[in-house]
Formats: C-alpha cells, sequence, structure tokens
C-alpha cells in the first residue's frame, strides 16, 4: 500500500511515522525548505521537497500507482485542490482531506471532497456524546452511502418512554441500531420497551434529522 | 448585470473599475481591507472583507443573484475553489478564474469545466511571437 502526504506539520509528520511503522510505502510532500530539511532528518528519501499543489510535484511523488492521498496541509483551499487533482486526474482510489477551519467544512461537502477529517468536529462529537445532551448528536457520516449515524435520548416525559419500538411510528429511511441502557448496549427487538433516559443509537438517511428529533421531542 | 468579484489587486480592482463604469452593479471581495483604497473615495459598489472560499461571505456579497462571478486573487488554488463554489454552490452561470500555473489551469478547465484564463501561458505565446517577429531566422 502506497500513501502520499501532502503537507509535514505535525499532522504529516505523525502520520507519516505510524504508517511507516505498519509497513506502509510513504512519501511525504513539504513546501517549507525549513520544514522540509528538518524532515529530511528523520524521513530521508521519503520526503521531497515541493508545493504539493502542482501536478508536476504530484508526479514526481509517484502520485500515479499511490493508493491513497492524504492531503493534511494547514490550507484548506489547498486541500482541496490536491485531492481533486488526485482523484479527477490521476485517478487515485481513496483521498483523505484535513479540514483546518469548520467553517470551510461545507466547501469539502460542495465540491465532493470526501472523507475529511476535522479535529474541532472530531472534538465537538465526543464531548456531545459524553455530556448529557437534549440534542441530537452526530457520530458518523457515511458521505458516499447518504447515511449517518447519530445518537438521541429519550428525555423524562417523552411520549416514547414506555413504548415498544414496534409501537412507534418511525420515519422512513430510519433504524434504531443501539439502545445504551445502563451502561450497557442492547440490539433492540420489536419487543423492546424504550425508557427514559435511554440513548439511542440510529442509522438514517442524511437529512432525516428534523422527522427524529420532532419523533423524541413531541408530547 | 451584477458581478462578484474575488481578489482586489490590481487585476480585480481594474475589472471592476471599469465595470461599474460601464453601469454594471459590482461586488468586490478581498482578505485585506486596505485593498478598498484600489477602488477609490467614490467607488459605487459593495466590499466585503473575507476570503474567496468562506461560503458566508460568498453568499453575503450577493454570488446567489451574480450574473457572472470572477475569480482573481493572486492564489490560484483559492481562485479555483471560489470559482467552483460559485458554479456548484450558487449557481452562477459564468464564471471565470484567472489561473497562474498552466498545468492547473489545463486540467480545471479540461476535466472539471472551469473557464480559467491563464497570464503565464499567454505571455509565453506573447513573447514567443515576439521573438519570432523579429525575424531570426534558425
Amino acid at each position: 500500500m502506497f500513501v502520499v502526504i501532502a503537507g509535514g506539520g505535525k499532522a504529516g509528520r505523525s502520520l507519516a511515522r505510524l504508517l511507516l511503522e505498519r509497513d506502509y510505502e510513504v512519501i511525504l510532500i513539504e513546501q517549507d525548505r525549513r520544514r522540509y530539511q528538518r524532515l529530511e532528518r528523520e524521513f530521508e528519501h521519503l520526503v521531497m521537497m515541493g508545493d504539493a499543489t502542482e501536478i508536476f510535484n504530484l508526479e514526481r511523488a509517484g502520485i500515479e500507482r499511490a493508493d491513497v492521498v492524504a492531503a493534511v496541509t494547514g490550507d484548506d483551499e489547498d486541500n482541496i485542490i490536491i485531492c481533486q487533482v488526485a482523484k479527477h486526474k490521476f485517478n487515485v482510489g481513496q483521498t483523505i482531506a484535513r479540514v483546518n477551519n469548520p467553517e470551510n467544512q461545507e466547501a469539502f461537502n460542495v465540491l465532493g471532497v470526501a472523507p475529511t477529517v476535522s479535529s474541532t468536529m472530531v472534538m465537538m462529537s465526543l464531548i456531545e456524546h459524553e455530556m448529557p445532551t437534549h440534542r441530537l448528536v452526530h457520530l458518523l457520516n457515511l458521505q458516499r452511502e447518504n447515511l449517518e449515524i447519530v445518537e438521541v435520548m429519550v428525555e423524562e416525559g417523552s411520549s416514547l418512554a414506555g413504548k415498544r419500538i414496534e409501537e412507534i411510528a418511525m420515519p422512513s429511511g430510519s433504524l434504531f441500531i443501539s439502545i445504551l441502557r445502563e451502561g450497557k448496549a442492547l440490539v433492540p427487538q420489536g419487543s423492546t420497551e424504550l425508557l427514559s433516559g435511554d440513548q439511542i443509537l440510529a442509522i438514517l438517511e442524511t437529512g432525516k434529522e428534523p422527522e427524529l428529533t420532532e419523533l423524541f421531542h413531541s408530547g | 448585470m451584477f458581478v462578484v468579484l474575488v481578489g482586489c489587486g490590481r487585476v480585480g480592482a481594474a475589472i471592476a473599475l471599469g465595470l461599474v463604469a460601464e453601469g454594471h452593479k459590482v461586488a468586490v471581495i478581498d482578505e485585506d481591507e486596505d485593498a478598498l483604497l484600489r477602488l477609490g473615495e467614490d467607488f459605487p459598489g459593495e466590499f466585503f472583507h473575507g476570503v474567496g472560499i468562506d461560503i458566508q461571505i460568498l453568499a453575503a456579497a450577493g454570488t446567489a443573484d451574480a450574473d457572472a462571478f470572477v475569480a482573481a486573487t493572486d492564489g490560484d488554488n483559492t481562485n479555483i475553489v471560489a470559482a467552483q463554489l460559485a458554479k456548484e454552490k450558487f449557481g452562477v452561470k459564468c464564471v471565470v478564474t484567472r489561473v497562474y500555473d498552466p498545468y492547473r489551469a489545463q486540467f480545471f478547465s479540461e476535466k472539471m469545466g472551469l473557464r480559467t484564463v491563464c497570464p503565464t501561458a499567454d505571455t509565453i505565446a506573447d513573447l514567443s511571437q515576439a521573438v519570432r517577429s523579429c525575424g531570426v531566422n534558425p
């Protein structure tokens, strides 16, 4: 497996180290000369100097035979361009882009650059997962499949508390996949009764959140 | 006609001033607030401080209602991303983009459907032609 990493900052450098430990073939591209020189001491010929948004530099890195391109520079527009060139010019099977500014997430989505990784959004999800919340929490977006996995709580006084799953009018395109109750995860059956305080993991088609939220908060 | 421009350097500012002089409505976006000085005190268009890949700024500038969109910052990647957003997100029909790098300009125009203007390629052609026109024979 050959991975091209664009951007030799903390993210790119750590990623390269981990991949090398696991015997992946790696090349790291860094455009800043001083940073490149520091990286060269550690990675030797596995790092090259250049702007990874230049097609010529991607070719020098051997992108034609790359299995994965990870665009992890500090500039969101550069990460978008690198992934678009990798995918549409060199037919790289898998691209992964880092989102530096969460406000730019929509730009990645609109331009079909996926999957993306944003440390801010990962932290948000983790915080929301740990804290009791009234809102629906996004755990995972499967962008290509148009599905998402969310977590939502059955609150005190919800009309769902005390109901069996088969009695609930589920929005079409949604399914409960697990119930977290008192530290245990249950796989729900039609006869399983929901209790207040249950946290439900559900899989749903993108865009169904409002219907699911409505279901949980009515009554 | 209503035109949104991203990048108010020498080129962007000159295009903006030319368009308003012809009576067009213009909105200009630049990440440097001082860029506004290039437009002069009586500039009748609107100026927005921000970057061209920020969807909120593009929306605030009225990109959804634009008849044309011009990306002319000094960053090729910013221009390419801003132009694609104008096209894909806001549905602007006429989108033109300056891209200095001839290879990126060619790829994004041939494969991604952008209308790119590449000053580098134009300069190469002009200078080569100028040399040939001197009548120097091989």
